[in-house]
């Protein structure tokens, strides 16, 4: 019957014929193929201390933002949270204090602001849901750790650096 | 025999047995690195510069593991296995002369442990002894694959020292002689009478079903189903664990040094070199010629490596066609034919 697809491919095995049958030139083929994989560069990234290159949009581990003058942009509005698929972000908000106008740019903050990494599938959501452009996965990959209570990050490891000023 | 005569030979066996133990720890080494090549990757390089202290890091492995001793295996055949193999794949490399004389002062010392005029019989004694202990530990482990293995091996090894045998046979034609150290001799240079003399030259075909019978011989990839993986678990020692288990491994690469001097001093001309006549001291040439014989050795070992990370493994009736129908006719064509051009020849 004919197929479907037109793909199908009749193979006839037939019976080695002399020169199959005596190996040798089939060997030498393959030694000669071998022989040019020794002497071409090996592929190998030796990762501790060689890193491949990321491509432009690789996510990595996240990082809060700060305004241009120092200030945390984000505002726990929780739209990151709620777009999480993977239920990684919980956050408790605060309400800024006289005289903390340096730290916070708007009126509310997020007092806690905790990802779980292992629950993290780096999708890249929370980023897009960001009204304030407070969050980006631009980090590296997370490191690994021994205990499950210690990938879930706050905010010492996901705020990035105050401006040096 | 004089006590210092007796003193260097002692000296040599200690010094033969290091070398060989040594080239057998870094081939385990050098495989690593050889494989990863052609697989264009890097291979073992973290224990030290180039992960040259890597055979070092095994072997403490090797030794600091448990040692395992299925309760019903049988204890001392258990023992015996990988004892045998790795005693008769040392005592090989007592017949294999490694150089001319070397004269120091008024003492003359020969570069070969022992120059009996049975040499290329010794060695295949010992190589047939060598599958004893294969299957004395494939036996005692009392595990079906490791039986499979060890009735695998002691076939194989059957099979293709008939051929080997038969391929010697036809180089005895040529020589005329069985001690290794006259057919070294033989083969002095590398041109003369209007002919090569290495025996390579001679006994082309001779040496191509040597070669692939001293393949199967060790247990080597393409003919290593006594420990194929992918069927039997390890083999025969599928049920080794620790030193025992690093004895079999062992065993394998001083089998393949040993057959990489056998067959370099049985058809590369052994410590032979061309253009050796040139040079006047005969202390030099000798050094040179041990030199030789080990970049032969190494070039043998080479070799093996090579074809095992390029052909795949032969399914079982494929090796038994290979040694029965294919190999060994064509050795005794080799003899016949052999026979009839020395004939016209004289």
């Amino acid at each position: 019957m004919e197929s479907l697809s037109n793909k199908k491919k009749v193979l006839e095995v037939k019976p080695l014929n002399f020169m199959e049958r005596i190996y040798l030139p089939a060997i030498l083929k393959g030694l000669s193929i071998t022989i040019k994989h020794f002497f071409r560069k090996p592929v190998t990234v030796r990762y501790p201390e060689q890193k491949r290159e990321f491509s432009e949009n690789f996510r990595g581990m996240h990082s809060l933002k700060r305004d241009e003058e120092g200030r945390e942009r984000c505002t726990a509005c929780g739209l990151c949270a709620l777009s999480c698929p993977a239920e990684a972000i919980t956050m408790t908000a605060a309400e800024r204090q006289k005289g903390e106008e340096h730290l916070y740019r708007e009126e509310k903050y997020a007092a806690v602001y905790e990802i779980n990494m292992l629950r993290c599938i780096f999708c890249g959501l929370c980023e897009e849901a960001c009204p304030k452009e407070a969050i980006y996965l631009d980090g590296d990959i997370v490191p690994s750790d021994m205990l499950r209570k210690d990938f879930i990050y706050g905010k010492d490891k996901l705020v990035e650096a105050p401006l040096n000023q | 025999m004089e006590t210092t005569d007796i003193i260097i030979k002692i000296v040599l066996v200690v010094i033969i047995f290091a070398i060989s133990l040594v080239i057998a720890m870094y081939s385990t080494y050098a495989e690593r690195k050889v494989a990863a090549f052609f697989q264009d990757r890097v291979g073992p390089n973290r224990a030290g510069p180039w992960g040259i202290l890597q055979p070092l890091a095994d072997g403490g492995k090797m030794f600091l593991k448990e040692e395992i001793i299925p309760s019903s295996a049988s204890g001392i055949l258990f023992i015996v296995g990988p004892s045998l193999a790795i005693l008769t794949a040392c005592i090989g490399s007592a017949v294999i002369p490694w150089g001319q004389k070397l004269t120091i002062g008024s003492t003359v010392i020969d570069l070969q442990v022992t120059d009996i005029n049975v040499g290329i019989l010794y060695i295949f004694g010992v190589v047939s002894l060598g599958v004893y202990g294969i299957m004395i530990g494939g036996w005692a482990s009392n595990n079906k694959y490791s039986l499979l293995g060890a009735i695998r091996a002691a076939s194989q090894n059957i099979s293709y020292e008939i051929s080997m045998g038969l391929s010697i046979i036809a180089l005895l034609l040529v020589t005329g002689s069985l001690s290794l150290r006259e057919i070294a001799e033989q083969q002095h240079g590398f041109w003369a009478d209007g002919w090569f003399t290495w025996n390579v030259f001679k006994q082309p075909l001779g040496f191509l079903i040597f070669i692939v019978c001293a393949f199967a011989e060790t247990n080597r990839t393409p003919f290593d189903l006594p420990e194929c993986e992918t069927e039997l678990v390890g083999g025969y020692h599928t049920e080794y664990s620790s030193m025992k288990l690093g004895f079999y491994l062992f065993a394998e690469y001083i089998n393949m040094f040993i057959s990489s001097a056998v067959m370099a001093t049985l058809y590369f001309g052994g410590y032979n070199f061309p253009f050796m006549d040139m040079i006047n001291s005969p202390n030099l040439v000798t050094i040179l010629g041990v030199v030789f014989l080990f970049g032969k050795i190494f070039m043998f070992i080479f070799f093996f490596m090579w074809i095992r990370w390029t052909i795949p493994r032969f399914r079982y009736d494929q090796l038994m066609n290979l040694g029965w129908k294919g190999l060994i006719p064509l050795a005794i064509a080799n003899i016949v034919i052999t026979g009839v051009v020395i004939t016209f020849l004289n």
